[in-house]
C-alpha cells in the first residue's frame, strides 16, 4: 500500500520545539517583537506538564537565584487577560507556607531574611495571631509565612492560551506535530517533522528554541550537550465542590502535601509521585494517592467526609540541582534551551519566554540567567542516572 | 503451564456474567474471589431487593423471573465455595493488583490492595444519557434508574410516569411500572415504525425475545397507554419538579402531563477498569463507544485479563451469562486445565448468534442520529461541572478542541463526580457533530483512578503519623 503524504515547507526566524507555557510565551513575545515564529508541538499546546500541574502561582520558596525572573513573571501574570485573552482563573489569593513545628518556623524566618531584598512582601505569622487569622487550619501548624500576592490559576486554561495568543498574533502553531530530526545547516536549522495524520513538514529557521520539557534532553544531546535530566510525576487529586473554607494557597515547609480551593469549591491537593506508563504518559500511584489523601485530611479536617473524584499526574523534567536550564547552547550558535523546571515552571514560565525572546533579539536578557547555564552540567557524566527527586 | 494459580481468580461484578463465571470456576475446583458493588448478587437486570423485602420474582422480573431465579440460585449454591465480597468498590487497577474499598457511600473505609494473576471483568453497563432541555429537572430519571427503583425497593419514580427513548428496555420497564400499579402516561419511542418493520426479519432470529417485545407493546396499548414512535423530546416543563413533557412528532408539538420522565437511549459499557488494566480498545460502531478488544472467548490484549457481559460491549443478559461461562473456560484453558471444548465452541456459536440478533435490535431501535445537531446550546450536558452543549460546540468550532480529552481539559466536561461515565457519550457525539466527523474519530476519554468517587477515609498516613 502506498500512501501519499503532503510535504510542506516553512521558513521562520525562530523555530520553537514544545508548546508548553515556556514555548508558548516565547512564541507570543517573539511574534509581538516582529519575528516570524514556527511553534511545533507533538501533543496539544499546554497539554503536558504545563497544563496538568497543580496550578500554584508561587514565588515564595524559590531559591534566590530564581527570584528576579519570578518577579518579572509576577508582573506578567498581573496582565494575563491583556496578554492571552482570558483570566485563566488566576487569583492572587496569597500563598501560605505552614510550619508544623518551631524548627520549620525558624527555617521560614531564615528564608524571609535571605530573600528580603527581592520585595516579595513576606509576612511571618505565628502563635495566637496565626490561629486568629486562619481558624480553618486549626492547630495544624505553629505558624506560617504568607506571600500575599502569590496565588493560583487553572493550568489547563492558562498554558494553552499562550500558544493560542501567539497564533492569533501571527505565529505558525502546529499541534500534533512531532519533530523527528533536527540538524544545523549553514545559516540555521532544519527540522523534519511529522503530523499525527502522517503529513511531513520541513521547517527552516535561523534560531532554534528547545522548550520541550521532560523531552528536552534528547535535543540537547543531539547537539553534543547531554544533561542529567530525569522525569518524575507529581501526584494530584481533586474533590467534589465543597463549602469554601480555604482562601489561600497552602504549602508546607519541608514538603509533603499542598492544597488550594478553587472558585467552584473543589479542593485540589498534591503530594507524592505517580509512575510512568511509558515515556510519554504517567498515572498516579495507589500508595501516593492513599498517602496524599491521609495527609490532606490530616491537614484539612474539612475533607474528612469528602471524596476524591479524580487523580492525575504528568511528566516533568527534573535537574539534579532543581534549577532549570535557561540560555544559549554552549555548542551551537542560534540554539537556546529552556527546560528542567523541576516541578516549578508554571509561575516562572511566562518570564522565561520573555527572556528567551530578549536573548533572540538582543543576544542577552535583562534578567540574570548565568546560574541556569547548561554548561554547569558539562562535567557531569551523562551515563549517571539521576534518581527521581522526592517531595515537593 | 501451571495448574494452580498463585492467587485465586478474581471476578469483578456479580451480575449474569460474573455469576456464571464464578459457577464455572467453582465447578472446576477453583475458589474465586467475587467482588461486587451491590449488597446482593444479580447485577442491575436481576437486582435483588434488600434483605427482608419479599416481593414475588414474577412481579419484580416479569417474563425474566425464571432466569433471575436461576441466576440467584446459582450464586446461592456456590456461596460456600467462593470468597464473596459484596458492597465493595474496585477503584483502581495497578501493577497486577486491584484496590478495593467498602462501597458505603460517604462512610467508606480503608482501601485494600488485592493482587491477582487472573482477572475477569464483568462490570456491566449504565444508561446512555443524551440530554434534552429540562432533563436535570427533579423527576427525570434514566430508564435503568427507574427500573432499579422498582426492583430494588419497590418504589416508582412518580405516580404518573412518561417513558421516553428507545430500545427493548423502554417497553419492558413501562410494562413493569404499569403492572406495579403506576400510571404510565405514555411510551414515546424515538425510533420510527419503519425502523421496527425493517428489523423484523433479523429480530425473528430470536423469536422468544421478539414475541415478548410484541406482547409488551400490545399489553400497553390494550391498557390504554398511548404509544408513539418517531418522537423527539422538546422540553420538560416544571419548576423544581416535572409537570409535563413537550414532545414533537411529524412536526407537531404535543404536551403530556406527568410527574416523572424515565428516559433511556440504550446502554453504555463500563470500561474504566479494563482501561486501567491496560487493555487495548477498539471503537464499536453499534455501541457507538470504545470497548476493550477481546477474542470470542473473552481474552483481552492483556494476558490473564478477561472481559464478559455488557461491560465488554452491549449484548444483554442472556449473552452475558454465556460470555461469563466462556471466559471462565478460557481462564481454565490458560491455567492448563482440561475443559469441555465442545461446550466452549457451542457457547461461541450462541454468542455469535446473539450478536446477530443484537444487530437487528440496533436496526429496530437506532441511535437518534439527529440528536447532536438538534440539542439546544443552553442544554446542560455535564451536570457535575455545569457544561452546556453550546460551550462544547464553541470549543470545537473555535478549533480549540479536536479531541475528547482536550475538550475535557478546556471545558471541564467529564471532570466531575461521574468522570464522564454519564456525559462522555453525549460529549463525544457533540464534538464529532461539530467537527463533521463520527464519534470514532474524536478519541477516547482516558481513565484515571478512582473509577468512582473515593472517600477520604480510604487514605492512609505514613506509619510515623498514624502512630
Amino acid at each position: 500500500m502506498t500512501a501519499r503524504f503532503e510535504m510542506e515547507r516553512l521558513e521562520a526566524d525562530v523555530a520553537i520545539v514544545g508548546g508548553g507555557i515556556v514555548g508558548g510565551s516565547a512564541a507570543l513575545f517573539l511574534t509581538r517583537m516582529g519575528f516570524k515564529v514556527a511553534l511545533l508541538e507533538r501533543d496539544w499546546c499546554g497539554a503536558k506538564a504545563s497544563g496538568v500541574n497543580y496550578g500554584g502561582v508561587r514565588r515564595q520558596g524559590r531559591p534566590p537565584e530564581q527570584l528576579p525572573l519570578s518577579q518579572r513573571s509576577h508582573a506578567i501574570w498581573g496582565r494575563l487577560p491583556e496578554l492571552v485573552g482570558i483570566d485563566g482563573e488566576y487569583v492572587r489569593s496569597g500563598h501560605l507556607k505552614l510550619a508544623r513545628n518551631e524548627a520549620d518556623l525558624a527555617s521560614l524566618v531564615a528564608y524571609n531574611k535571605k530573600v528580603e531584598t527581592f520585595g516579595l512582601g513576606l509576612e511571618i505569622i505565628a502563635g495566637e495571631a496565626f490561629r486568629a487569622r486562619y481558624p480553618a487550619l486549626g492547630d495544624r501548624a505553629v505558624g506560617g509565612s504568607l506571600c500575599p500576592e502569590d496565588g493560583h490559576a487553572n493550568p489547563r486554561l492558562v498554558s494553552p492560551a499562550f500558544a493560542r495568543a501567539a497564533a492569533k498574533a501571527g505565529a505558525v502553531v502546529r499541534e500534533q506535530t512531532a519533530v523527528d530530526h533536527v540538524e544545523r545547516t549553514g545559516n540555521g536549522f532544519l527540522l523534519r517533522c511529522t503530523s499525527v495524520g502522517g503529513d511531513a513538514l520541513e521547517v527552516r529557521s535561523r534560531i532554534l528554541l528547545n522548550c520541550s520539557g521532560a523531552w528536552s534532553g534528547r535535543l540537547a544531546e543531539s547537539f553534543g550537550e547531554p544533561v542529567p535530566l530525569s522525569s518524575a510525576h507529581p501526584c494530584m487529586a481533586v474533590t467534589e465542590p465543597l463549602p469554601r473554607f480555604l482562601d489561600v494557597n497552602i504549602g508546607v515547609e519541608g514538603g509533603g502535601v499542598y492544597g488550594r480551593q478553587v472558585e467552584r469549591g473543589n479542593v485540589v491537593v498534591g503530594g507524592g509521585r505517580g509512575f510512568a506508563l511509558d515515556a510519554d504518559r504517567a498515572r498516579p500511584a495507589r500508595n501516593a494517592v492513599l498517602t496524599l489523601m491521609g495527609e490532606a485530611v490530616d491537614l484539612f479536617p474539612q475533607l474528612r467526609h469528602a471524596h476524591v473524584i479524580r487523580t492525575w499526574t504528568g511528566v516533568e523534567g527534573y535537574t539534579p540541582d532543581r534549577n532549570p536550564i535557561i540560555g544559549p547552547s554552549a555548542t551551537t550558535p542560534g540554539l537556546f534551551h529552556a527546560f528542567g523546571f523541576s516541578g516549578a515552571g508554571f509561575q516562572i514560565g511566562p518570564a522565561v519566554g520573555e527572556a528567551l525572546a530578549e536573548l533572540v533579539r538582543d543576544g542577552h536578557s535583562s534578567a540574570p540567567l548565568d546560574t541556569f547555564s547548561i554548561t554547569r552540567f558539562a562535567k557531569a557524566d551523562p551515563a549517571l542516572s539521576v534518581a527521581a527527586p522526592a517531595g515537593h | 503451564m501451571t495448574d494452580t494459580p498463585v492467587h485465586p481468580p478474581i471476578i469483578v461484578g456479580a451480575g449474569p456474567a460474573g455469576v456464571r463465571t464464578a459457577e464455572t470456576l467453582v465447578a472446576a475446583g477453583l475458589r474465586p474471589l467475587v467482588i461486587d458493588e451491590a449488597a446482593r448478587w444479580g447485577g442491575q437486570i436481576y437486582r435483588q431487593p434488600p434483605e427482608g423485602f419479599h416481593r414475588p420474582k414474577r412481579a419484580l422480573y416479569g417474563f425474566e423471573a425464571g432466569k433471575a431465579d436461576a441466576l440467584h440460585r446459582a450464586m446461592a449454591g456456590i456461596l460456600p465455595a467462593v470468597d464473596y465480597r459484596p458492597r465493595s468498590l474496585v477503584w483502581n487497577i495497578e501493577s497486577g493488583a486491584l484496590d478495593v474499598t467498602p462501597n458505603d457511600g460517604l462512610k467508606g473505609g480503608r482501601s485494600e490492595t488485592v493482587p491477582f494473576s487472573h482477572l475477569i471483568l464483568a462490570p456491566g453497563a449504565t444508561d446512555r444519557v443524551l440530554p434534552f432541555p429540562g432533563w436535570t429537572t427533579p423527576g427525570v430519571f434514566t430508564l435503568g434508574g427507574s427500573q432499579v427503583a422498582l426492583k430494588f425497593q419497590g418504589c416508582a419514580v412518580g405516580s404518573r410516569v412518561l417513558f421516553l427513548g428507545t430500545g427493548p428496555l423502554l417497553y419492558l420497564v413501562a410494562y413493569q411500572y404499569a403492572k406495579a400499579g403506576a400510571t404510565v402516561a405514555g411510551v414515546l419511542d424515538t425510533s420510527g415504525f419503519a425502523d421496527h418493520a425493517r428489523a423484523v426479519p433479523g429480530m425473528l432470529r430470536d423469536p422468544g425475545t421478539f414475541a415478548k417485545g410484541v406482547y409488551y407493546v400490545g399489553w400497553l396499548r390494550a391498557h390504554g397507554v398511548p404509544v408513539h414512535s418517531g418522537v423527539r423530546p422538546v422540553r420538560v416543563e416544571g419548576d423544581g419538579r416535572v409537570e409535563a413533557l413537550v414532545w414533537r412528532r411529524n412536526g407537531a408539538e404535543q404536551r403530556t402531563v406527568c410527574d416523572a420522565v424515565a428516559f433511556g437511549l440504550g446502554l453504555r459499557p463500563e470500561t474504566q477498569l479494563a482501561d486501567l488494566a491496560g487493555c487495548r480498545f477498539r471503537f464499536d460502531a453499534m455501541d457507538r463507544a470504545w470497548v476493550p478488544e477481546r477474542s470470542a472467548a473473552g481474552r483481552t490484549s492483556v494476558a490473564g485479563v478477561y472481559v464478559a457481559g455488557d461491560g465488554a460491549g452491549i449484548a444483554g443478559a442472556d449473552a452475558a451469562e454465556m460470555a461469563g461461562e466462556r471466559a471462565a473456560l478460557a481462564l481454565l484453558e490458560d491455567l492448563g486445565r482440561p475443559v469441555d471444548s465442545a461446550r466452549a465452541t457451542l457457547l461461541e456459536q450462541k454468542l455469535a448468534a446473539s450478536a446477530r440478533f443484537r444487530r437487528a435490535l440496533t436496526d429496530a431501535f437506532p441511535f437518534p442520529a439527529d440528536w447532536a445537531a438538534s440539542v439546544p446550546d443552553d442544554t446542560p450536558v455535564c451536570r457535575c461541572e455545569e457544561v452546556s452543549a453550546g460551550t462544547l460546540r464553541k470549543a470545537a468550532r473555535d478549533g480549540e478542541a479536536a479531541e475528547i480529552n482536550r475538550l475535557k481539559a478546556l471545558t471541564r466536561v467529564g471532570m466531575g463526580r461521574c468522570q464522564g461515565r454519564m456525559c462522555g457519550a453525549a460529549s463525544a457525539e457533540l464534538l464529532a457533530q461539530a467537527l463533521g466527523t463520527g464519534p470514532d474519530a474524536v478519541g477516547r476519554l482516558r481513565s484515571q483512578p478512582p473509577v468512582k468517587p473515593l472517600p477520604f477515609s480510604a487514605g492512609i498516613l505514613d506509619e510515623e503519623k498514624a502512630s
